[in-house]
Formats: structure tokens, sequence, C-alpha cells
């Protein structure tokens, strides 16, 4: 391709632009209906939705003035599947398939959005009409996002069309590799899957390192349990990542280029090798590229469920073939990586940065975030939050306007107690520093760290012990087995959590629980046994007090630890019904009839037969 | 080479570049703990005992693998790095059975020194759950006891990496980690080849051979039985090992006085039937070269060899010479020769083999091992060095301060040739003096042929012999077999005769040899150590050539008249199987 | 966790094996390849079973132990058949907050088995998998192709009525 044909694309994809943009388009197509293809709401049927609306635009005689778009992910996942018409930019949330035919007949026939499907703001009780007046999207700042839910993802034209592929026809055809690594690293931009290494740096050892081969890899084996902003940028604009892994080869000086993704995300998957097909079908991928001579291609290598693959040394092990498990740096991948030459790797996130800087420029994004923390990050808000889903804030915004603006607060009136950020390899952030400006450094100051950007939250019904212990069980589950501390340190770390949560922990517990954390973050051989004492670090440091009363006094404040709970009866619900004492499979429940009854909490095996059974709520835990 | 300037300790010491940090600290004198490392095997940091602290660095550094930089501060022994170490063996003894005060490694186990070293009074310091798991007795040749494994992969790397095997391999993840064969197979089930360089690869006691010294101290104690015993031409070359000698310790006199305190009823020289066996290579490799029939001709002594020559390359089986090993030679002339001339019913002799081996103990029961008679095996029992030694010791023998003592006639006269069979290009020297001499009519001038000696993997040379070249290889280690076999089977490679040994090095590092140490093994050549005492031996013998050997010579007249005749080809010679994979 | 091995008669049929040669040709015996061809192998055969695993060693070279170790490394790699009705439930952070830990019981207590298990009559299969990245709709199960949310155990009884 040459550089003229690509502003030919982008000339020729104009209307398309302009009708997006809210304006009224001169082109027969007046109408866009983008439809979120994400795996959220593909889940919720709006692959069907976007296949029946095609039928009733048919159907309705305009289906050559209305486009049906399926996007990647919009974010709001809460409200899936979501719909957008341009150019009103009308958002309609929570569409079911039998809403098609009517938002066909009154809003792409008549002209009048259907009210009832409007989104309502839960404060003002009003309709919003448009996607961006809605506070989820209002302190947003979409970067890495910025296509996700705007363009179609199968079609290389529309990322063209928003200057896609403008960058790497700039760092080719005007930068030197110096230049683009030197503008990496006045960005500031630092790696967006966990470590927060300065991209510039990594790419600057890479490319110090002489070797006639090279690579370059992005690390798409989104792990990180409640993490999916990886998997929903592929989805939604797969070519940003092959645009920037393009710059990123010419950069370092590299021709190859692999992408490790889970093999869980098969829409994402499908998607990246389209955009891969179309980009060397236009000669964007391929040899020769806008005539510098420059030649760079790349494949995709799929994982097969092991967490560590994350790890950069283990997912190079992985695309080789073998156990993916971690191998000791030095020497580091940018020394001897893939198949022993030169290695970059870099997550998702961070390559979707890369385009915009060189196109923007470093002091466009730098204005944004920290000190320390250039740019913005994408979490993916879950658990205890109204508005679940995807959002991305400049670096430096509070975790309050993450949790009570954008995600709405905590459903059912209850309270915050933590938000989780990092995965397995974070910690809880309890709710007296919800004014943390979140950034890498402040992160970690409290005992936590970015990961990737899960960001669950956690209301007074969790009990800080029992996360603590589920994280341990899936770092336990997921640890690749090699090194000694992680492979039998983290297992006796989590039989310490269970003894404790099954009430038989005793208080030289926790000093154990401590010194043996201590000992695996600092003898581990990567990050993933490095990190995996952090959950537990960081509720031993904010919630200290939950598990001296777990070993104390064998309650479980948060009510969720089976083994400690009990159950009693409200004496003053009770009708006497004598239900629950039928139900009771060992007989520990006993009263007159029509006399409130009681439970022997001696004979009780807690199993839960009594409450399910108690039609006037009598029974309770505690 | 260069040298960097390091600080090991607050000490200076110059150091080559690219050392690591555990190679720079042995200049300073310092030895760092390790327990999964093994030098240019398995070099992998995952044990991480050896972590250090380095000046700057953001955590500890893993010794064994990164390499020291100009200027660096290292500190092997804070106290930060002290309790990890403790911390570190109190995991790994959570999970390993710790029937200690029994256990075969018991005094040269690593894991035992250290904790020793470091003081872990509370072996249930951190106590939880085990993964047990049945011990696999399933071979002839050894044991694998994963309850006391402690996954430091030394066996896989010795397997794979070494011996480009790979019959084990670590094994499903996280907690349940372990090492075993495919779908958890038993190793007697496997393409293992029973070479046993994953025993002596082994820090703990998770693999040892099987011990066969149980039914030989019931022959000794029976006096219906006639008990004899021959030892391999490496075993006084290693055993001293055993009883705190140096590698590379001639204790030939002092082995034979021990093991006759045992009560053996004949105490004998395998060098001689190394010699027969040299006898009938030589004239079988003359009669193919001669006819240039399955050529290239390759030797048979190995069975670890030759186990691998039947999984993996069946096609090279009719190359591999017919004649039996040394060892089988020697039982099934002791069973028939031996047993005729002295009125022994060989139902009633039990002979034993002392050997450097482990594969040996799969070798006594192959078909075709059987020259008394259906059912009378020529070797009852191969024990290796480390059986003899414990026997040896088990028996109260003061080893040390016995009075050296010769092997028992008529197997005790042996020629140089015989003597260094046990080091890598020893039997294809030993062949080609005799070789030599049947085509020249008279002895080499120099017997000494230095281009097949040495510990190269693969050694080639080319020898004009009267009218006739001859053109040789030899290689140890069955990667580099492998290598040279695919090299010929690929025609890139073309010679007559073939000496393979499975162990690198050959018998004088074979699997069943005194254990040494990770740190041992990365500091001292074992492998030509040990093959000194036999090249010495063999430059001080008077007869360096088999044929020249008299007590070979009265074998022939005695009892099997020509090599090659009908009954040598009945009592030492046999037949191979292709068993593929 | 310890992969369990099967019980089941392999009855690869040779349309399976010449797949899996062309698998192999067009991945190249390289030890790289391992991972890819393991992947192709289990769409083919739908598990990895001794025979096929053995297959691939002969044909590319590569020990048996170590591929079994590659197959036993990834949760993906079945060496059983997976049931007709495959069922995985996410116990990814935001779904087990949101209460998939009951669901996965109740799921195991309808049909007498195990995560990672198969029912006896071979219909029902059980897995727990990593995040699915559906967390806006946790607790999520995926049967099949598809895909439950916002899921209670007493939902759980229904849905699997359906197949």
């Amino acid at each position: 391709m040459k550089l003229s044909e690509l502003a030919a694309i982008k000339e020729k994809m104009k209307g398309v632009v302009a009708i997006r943009e809210g304006k009224k388009s001169e082109d027969q197509v007046r109408a866009h209906v983008l439809i979120c293809g994400g795996t959220g709401c593909t889940s919720s049927n709006s692959v069907k939705i976007s296949d029946l609306m095609k039928e009733e635009l048919v159907k309705a005689g305009i289906a050559d003035e209305v486009k049906v778009v399926l996007t990647g992910c919009f974010g709001l996942c809460a409200l899936g599947p979501i719909m957008i018409v341009y150019p009103e930019g009308i958002f309609y949330s929570a569409v079911k398939i039998e809403d098609v035919p009517e938002i066909v007949a009154e809003h792409l026939v008549k002209g009048n959005p259907v009210e009832r499907l409007l989104y309502t703001d839960e404060l003002t009780g009003e309709h919003v009409h448009s996607l961006m007046d809605t506070r989820f999207y209002k302190s947003q700042h979409r970067v890495a996002l910025r296509n996700c839910g705007a363009i179609d993802p199968e079609n290389i034209e529309e990322y063209i069309a928003k200057d896609g592929y403008a960058a790497l026809a700039k760092a080719i055809t005007e930068m030197t590799p110096q230049g683009v690594i030197d503008t990496m690293k006045e960005s500031g931009l630092r790696g967006r899957g966990g470590g927060g290494f300065p991209t510039g740096n990594k790419w600057q050892f890479a490319a110090n390192s002489v070797s006639d081969k090279k690579y370059v890899v992005c690390n798409g084996d989104e792990g990180d349990p409640g993490a999916f902003m990886d998997r929903s940028i592929l989805e939604g604009d797969p070519h940003a990542v092959i645009e920037a892994m393009a710059i990123a080869g010419y950069a370092i000086g590299a021709d190859e280029g692999y992408v490790y993704v889970r093999a869980e995300y098969p829409i994402a998957v499908r998607r990246l090798q389209k955009a891969i097909d179309q980009a060397r079908e236009y000669g964007l991928l391929g040899k020769d590229i806008f005539g510098t001579g420059f030649n760079f291609d790349m494949h995709i290598r799929l994982g097969a469920g092991a967490f560590v693959c994350g790890e950069e040394t283990a997912l190079l092990t992985s695309i080789e073939g073998k156990r993916g498990e971690p191998r000791p740096r030095p020497p580091f991948p940018a020394v001897k990586g893939l198949f022993g030459q030169p290695t970059i790797i870099n997550n998702v996130e961070t390559y979707a940065n890369v385009p915009q800087i060189i196109l923007k420029g470093v002091e466009w994004f730098t204005s944004m975030g920290t000190e320390k923390s250039k740019g913005t990050k994408v979490f993916a808000l879950g658990g205890k939050i109204t508005n679940t889903g995807l959002v991305e804030v400049p670096m430096g915004t509070t975790l309050r306007t993450v949790i009570e603006e954008i995600g709405g607060g905590i459903p059912h009136g209850k309270k915050f107690k933590a938000a989780q950020t990092g995965g397995p390899s974070g910690g809880c952030i309890p709710a007296h520093l919800i004014d943390t400006p979140i950034d890498y450094d402040n992160l970690i100051a409290i005992g936590s760290m970015m990961g990737s950007g899960g960001l669950i939250v956690m209301d007074e019904t969790d009990c800080m012990v029992d996360i603590a212990k589920f994280f341990l069980e899936f770092t336990v589950d997921e640890s690749c087995g090699k090194c000694t501390p992680c492979r039998t340190g983290t297992m006796r770390l989590l039989e310490l959590l269970e003894k404790i949560t099954e009430g038989n922990g005793e208080l030289e517990d926790i000093d154990r629980l401590e010194e043996l954390c201590e000992y695996i973050k600092s003898a581990s051989l990567c990050g993933l046994g490095q990190t995996a004492p952090n959950p537990v670090l960081s509720t031993l440091r904010y919630f200290r007090d939950e598990y001296v009363a777990h070993v104390k006094d064998k309650k479980c404040p948060a009510g969720v630890c089976k083994k400690l709970l009990n159950y009693y009866i409200d004496a003053d619900k009770c009708k006497g019904c004598t239900a629950c004492a039928r139900k009771c499979p060992v007989g520990a429940i006993s009263g007159k009839v029509k006399e409130a009854h009681t439970i022997d909490t001696t004979k009780c095996i807690k199993c839960g037969a009594c409450i399910a059974t108690c039609k006037f709520n009598a029974i309770y835990k505690g | 080479m260069e040298n960097v300037n390091v600080k090991i300790n607050g000490r200076e010491y110059a150091v080559p570049a690219g050392s690591t940090i555990l190679d720079a600290a042995r200049v300073a004198g310092v030895e760092i703990p390790t327990l999964c490392y093994l030098k240019e095997i398995n070099e992998i940091g995952a044990c991480r005992l050896c972590l250090v602290e380095v000046k700057g660095a953001r955590g500890l550094m893993a010794a064994c693998v990164t390499p020291v930089t100009e200027g660096m501060e290292v500190f092997t022994n804070t106290e930060k790095v002290q309790k990890m170490r403790k911390t570190n063996l109190e995991l790994v003894l959570s999970t390993h059975e710790r029937k200690c005060l029994s256990c075969v490694r018991s005094q040269d186990c690593e894991l035992q020194k250290l904790c020793r070293d470091y003081g872990v009074e509370d072996e249930e310091h951190f106590k939880g759950k085990v993964n047990h798991m049945p011990k696999d007795e399933s071979t002839a040749f050894l044991v694998r006891d994963n309850d006391k494994c402690i996954l430091c992969r030394r066996c896989v790397g010795a397997c794979k990496n070494m011996q480009g095997i790979g019959a084990i391999s670590a094994l499903d993840r996280g907690f349940d980690t372990h090492i075993g064969s495919a779908f958890e197979m038993p190793l007697g089930a496997t393409s293992c080849i029973g070479c046993g360089q994953c025993v002596v690869a082994c820090p703990v006691g998770a693999l040892y051979e099987k011990d066969d010294t149980a039914p030989i101290w019931a022959a000794l104690n029976d006096p219906t039985k006639h008990v004899a015993i021959c030892t391999a031409p490496s075993v006084r070359a290693t055993i001293g090992e055993c009883f705190g000698y140096e590698p590379g310790t001639d204790v030939e006199g002092k082995m034979v006085a021990a093991i006759k305190r045992l009560g053996f009823d004949g105490v004998y020289d395998m060098n001689v039937t190394a010699d027969l066996t040299i006898m009938e290579e030589a004239h079988e490799f003359m009669e193919r070269f001669t006819k240039g029939e399955n050529l290239p001709l390759i030797t048979s002594c190995s069975p670890g060899w030759i186990k691998y020559c039947e999984h993996y390359f069946p096609e090279f089986t009719d190359n591999l010479s017919s004649c039996k090993s040394p060892q089988q030679m020697f039982g099934a002339m002791y069973k028939t020769y031996y047993a005729q001339k002295h009125g022994l019913d060989p139902a009633d002799i039990v002979f034993v083999s002392a050997i450097p081996c482990t594969a040996k103990k799969f070798e006594v029961r192959r078909p075709g091992q059987c020259a008394a008679g259906e059912g009378i095996y020529d070797v009852d029992y191969a024990i290796t060095t480390r059986e003899l030694a414990r026997m040896i010791e088990k028996a109260g023998v003061n080893f040390r301060g016995l009075a050296d003592e010769a092997f028992d006639q008529p197997f005790a006269t042996r020629s140089g040739a015989g003597e260094i069979f046990g080091a890598t290009g020893g039997v294809m020297e030993a062949a080609l003096r005799t070789a030599a001499n049947a085509i020249l009519g008279e002895n080499l001038e120099k017997v000494e042929l230095s281009d097949v000696r040495g510990t190269d993997p693969i050694k080639y040379a080319t020898y004009k012999l009267g009218e006739h070249t001859v053109n040789v290889a030899v290689a140890s280690g069955t990667k580099n077999a492998a290598e040279l076999l695919n090299k010929i089977k690929a025609g890139e490679v073309k010679v007559d005769f073939i000496e393979i040994m499975a162990c690198p090095g050959g018998c004088v590092n074979g699997g069943g040899q005194p254990v040494q140490s990770a740190a041992v093994k990365a500091t001292v050549d074992l492998k030509a150590k040990r093959a000194a005492v036999l090249y010495n031996s063999d430059a001080n013998n008077e007869i360096r050539c088999s044929h020249d050997n008299p007590a070979v010579k009265k074998l022939y007249e005695d009892f099997l008249g020509e090599p090659g005749s009908h009954k040598a080809h009945e009592v030492l010679h046999t037949f191979y199987i292709k068993r593929g994979l | 966790m310890k992969k369990k091995m099967t019980t089941v008669t392999f009855a690869g049929t040779p349309e399976q094996e010449l797949k899996l040669d062309a698998v192999i040709a067009k991945y190249g015996k390289d030890e790289g390849a391992i991972m890819r061809i393991l992947q192709d192998a289990q769409e083919i055969y739908g598990y990895l079973p001794i025979e096929v695993q053995r297959m691939i060693s002969i044909k590319t070279g590569v020990p048996l132990a170590e591929i079994y170790g590659v197959a036993t490394f990834y949760s993906q790699f079945s060496l059983n058949p997976k049931g007709k009705v495959a069922i995985s439930v996410c116990l990814g952070t935001a779904c087990y907050v949101k209460g998939a830990g009951p669901v996965m019981e109740k799921i195991c207590e309808i049909l007498g088995v195990q995560p990672g298990e198969t029912s006896a009559d071979g219909k029902f299969s059980v897995d727990a998998t990593r995040c699915l990245g559906a967390c806006g709709l946790a607790p999520v199960i995926t049967i099949n192709e598809d895909v439950y949310g916002k899921l209670q155990p007493k939902d759980v009884k229904d849905i699997l009525a359906k197949y």
C-alpha cells in the first residue's frame, strides 16, 4: 500500500465518520445502528438482535438507508445488549429480541426514539438519550478504548477512517526507529499488564540487542479473574494492536510478531485473525510496507488455560510449545527471548495506546495522568457495583469517582467495604482509602497493584479472609509448580487460611501467615509467585481485626465462612409452623406447634435447609 | 578469557567473565547451597535455595543462573539469606517423606546436609497436604520413589538434556506437579533404557538402584551354594569414593581384600572376559570388514546402549556385535567351562557381577543369556558399585585398613586392553590393538591410540593398517550416539566400526557409580579422573593386548577352540530385539 | 489439579488419523509445534488419550513423557472425552463474589459429579473455568455454545432440563 491509497480510503469513508459524529449524511445511508458484539452482549443475544434488525429493515424497505454494525464492547456490560442509533446517538440498553420490530418501525422509519428503552438515570429518574451523557461515560476518557463500540472491528476501512494506520505511516516514513523509541520514552507510557515497566525502555533494550532476528510479542493472555479489557480491545479494535506491533517492530528492528491470546476468547481470536488477514490484503502487513522496505508480519498463538502464561517468560516458553513455566531473568527477553532471540512483550492495552501517542504526540499523552503514571487506564468494574463494565479514566482519578460516579455505587443499599485491584497479584483497598488517586505507585504504596485492571468491588457481606482464601485457591491452582516457594509455599498459605476460616486458627497462625508471605514474595521465581501473597498481606494490613475475629472469637463478621456460622430463629417472626423442624436432617430444631422454635447449635450441621424452608424469614445466620 | 571484578561478602575477586554468581563464589572459596542446579544438565533456577543478596538488585538473585557483572557486590550469608534458606528447606521437608534413618542416601543426601547446616530442627514447621504416590518398582534396574522427590528435576535434565531420551518429565501443574512417565505408566513399560543417569543426578533418595544384595547375602549364607563374583574394570577406580578416597584413586587391592571377607567362593576380574570379548569382537569385525557385511559393526558391551538401540534405532540392531558383554561372557564361561572343570552343578552356582551400571540388572534377565541351559542365567545378580560398597559396610569390613589382595585364578590375569574397557574409547582401542595384529601379523608399535581417548562426546579416527583403512567412531551418551547414528543414516559419515557407551564418558561415569554432589560434579572432572586410573593400569601392564593374555589363550585351548567357533557362538554370543517405541 | 485419565476405550478412525497427519505436516516436527498439534488433535478426537499422544510422539520424535507433560500442564487439554453437554462454570472473581460457588454446587448436586468429571451416562461434563470476561453477567455458566448469566442456584434445574 502507498500513502496515497491510505488517504484515499480515509476520504472514501468520510460519510461514515460524519454519521457517527452526529452529522446528517448526504450519502444514501442515512443512519447507522451500532450493536455491541462484545462477549458480554453476545451472551445476551446481541448477534440475534443484529440479524433480526437486518431482516426487519428489509421488511420495512429501508435496508439500503440504514447500516447495521456489530461493534466491540461499549463498556456498560451491566445494561447489555446495548444499541446506539446514529446520527442522533440514541442509546438503547437491555434491548431484547422482541424490541427490534418496534425500534425499526418507530425510530428508524418514523424517526421517534423508543422512550421506554432509553437508559434511565437512577438518581434523577430521567431518560438519558445519549450514551455520552450518562454518568457512566461522563468522567471517562477513552484512549485505548476509543474505537471500541465506535467502529466495525471487522472492517479495516472503518479503522482507517478513524486515522488507523496513519501512525504506522508516520513512524516508518517520517521517523527513525530511535525517534519512535524516544517518543515512547518521553510519553512515559508504562506497561498496562501489571508491573508498569516503562515501555520505551523495554523497546530500547531490545533495539540495543544485536541480532538478525527479533520478535515483537503481544501478551493477550489476560488471566486476572475479573479483567477483560484486553479481550474487549481485541474484539473491538484489533487493528490498533496490529498497527502498534508493526510500529514496535520498526522501532526495535523486528519483522515478526506473535499475539498470544487466551483460547477462552473465541470472538477476539476470530476478529483478530480477520484483522490480520485484512491488513495483509491491504499491504499493511507483509513486505515493503508503504514502499519503505520495512517488512512485518504476525501470527496468533492460542493459550490453553494456564494463568502463569501471562508472565512474560512463561508466555514465551508456551509459544515455544512447552509447559508454560517461567525462566529465570536475566537474561531478559529483550536480550534472549522467543526462540532465544531479542524480544519485546507488551500487553494489549499498552499497544492500543501506541498509535495515538505517535499521532497526537507526547504532549497530548502526558497531559493526562499523574507525574509518574501518564495517560489513562482501563478498568473492568465488577462485583458489588451497579454499572459493571469497562471504564477508562485518566491515571490519578480517585477510586471514589470510579466507584460512586462511574460505577453508580453499591447496589441494594449496601455499604462499600473494599475494592480489589490487581487480581491474584493485587490487594484489597479499604473504604477509608477511597479517595486515593489511582496510579501505579499509589496502588503499590497501599499494598495493592494496578495489575491488568480488574477492579472488583466488595460490600459488607464479603469476608476479607474468605476473599484472601479465594485468591490463594486461584494461585495454588495456577502455580506452575516449578519453584519451591510458589509450589509448596502457596499451598501451605492456603492451608493456614482454610484453618482460620474453618475456626481452627490460632493466633500464631497469623504470624506464620506473615512469615510465609514475606518468604514467598522474596524467593519465588516469577511475578506470579512474588505477588501471590499480596491478597493475604493487604487484607491482613487493613482487615486484621477480621482475621482476629475468625481466630479468637471463632466468628466471621461478614457471615460468609460457613463453619463459623450459627443458625438462629427469630422468635418474633417464627409462627411455629414446624416446617423447619420437619426439614432439619439432624433433628436440631425443636418447639411446639404455633410457638417459636429454637435451633440446637451443637447439633446443627449448618446445611441451610431450614432457611430455605421457612416462609417467614424467621431464620438467620450469625 | 576476560575477567570481571566482583565483591563477594565484602572482599574483592577477579573472576572469568560469564561466570555465574555460584562460580564466582567458588573462586572466593564459598559454596552457595543448591538443590536443583546440575551444571550443563539442569540450570533452571527452580529450587530458589541459592538466592543471594546483590547490592542494588530489586530482589534476591538465584546464584546458579545469574551471571556476574563488573562491580557486582554479592552477599551470600546475610541474615535474610540464611533465614530464606531455612524456610525453603522447611517447605521442601513438608512434602518430603522423612524416612531418613534407613534411606539409601542417608549421609550422602544433599538435602540432609543442608538441613543440618541450616539448623532445620522442626521438620514439621510447615505441616499440610502431601501427594502420596506409589513407588515405581516396575523395572529391574531402578526404583522411583516420588514421596521422596523434591522436584529439583535433575533427573529430567539427565534423561532429556544429557541423554536425549525423555522417559520422564514434569507432569501436571502446581502442587500436583510430579515427575513421571507419560500417562503415569510404570517405567518398565516405557522406553527407559536403564542407564541410571537419573539416579546419580538425584540429590536425595527418590531414585536408587533396585537393590539385589538380599538374595546374595542369602546365597552367601547357604552352604549348598557356590557363590562367585567378578568386578567390572571401572569398579576398582571408583569404589574408593564410597570409603572417603578422592575420585581417581585405584583401590583394586583393597577392594579384592574386602570382597574376600564377604565369603565369596571366588573373587575374579572381569577384565579377563573383557579380553575375551575383544577376541570375539575383533574376529567378528575382521569377518564383517573383509566381507563388507553389516558394517559399521557396533559394540555391544553397554546394555543401556543395547536397549536404546532396540527402542530408538531398531534398524541398526543387525549392526550390533553379537558378542555378549564381558559380564555375560564371564557368567557363561563360569557356569559352563569352570563348572565342568570343577564338577559343579551350574544350578548350584550363584554368579554375581559388580558393575558400574544399572542397565546390567536388566541385561542379566535378557533372553539369550543362559549358556548353561534353559533357566540357568549366566549371571544371577548384577550389583552396582554402590551396592557392593554397602555390602562391605554392612559386613563391618574396614576397607581403608585392609592390605591389598589379588583376584583369584584362573580369572585374574588380564591385559591392559581389558582394563581400559571402562572408559569411552577403551573398547575401540582394545579391539583395534587385536584387529591390527590380525591384519599386520604383529602388534602395533604404539598401542596407545590417543585419537579415541578422552571425554569428547563423539570421536572419529582413521587407521591405516597395512593395505586396509579402517574408519572408526566412538560415542558416549545416548544423545551423542543418536547424533552419530543419524549422521550415518543421512550418509554424512561413513565408518566401519563404532563403539557406543550409553553413559557419557563410558562406564567410569555409569549410573551405578558412587553418587557425587552437584558441587563436586561442577568442580571435578570425574570422568577424566576415574578414566585415568584405567589408563595408568594399562600403561603399567606388561601385557597390552587381549590376544597376548595367557588366561584368555587357555580358555580357547581348553574349551572354546578358535574365536568365532561354534562353541564360542553357543556360549559367548547372543541376539537382539527390535523393540521400537 | 491432577488430571484424570480416561477409562473409555479409544475409538479413533483412520479418517481422524489422516487429519492428524495433516496437522503434523502443517506445523512441522519442531518442538515448538507440540502445543498447536495438541490443540488441533483435541479438536479432531475430542480429547487426548494415550493412543493419540503416542501417534504424535512417534510422528514428531518428541518424547511421549514430554508431550504428556504439556498436555497435563494446560487445563484445556483433556485426557477424558467430554460429555455431549459441556458445562463450564466461571469461577472468576466477579462471578465468585456474586455467588458462582453455590451455582457450581447445585450443578454438581443435580448431576452427581465433581468439577472436572463427566456424568455416569457420559452426557454432562462439568468444569470450573477461569474468568470468561462476561463479568457484567456474573455469575455466568456456559453450556456448549450457550451462555447463561446472572444465575442463582434455583435457576439451574430448569436450565439443565433443556439439554
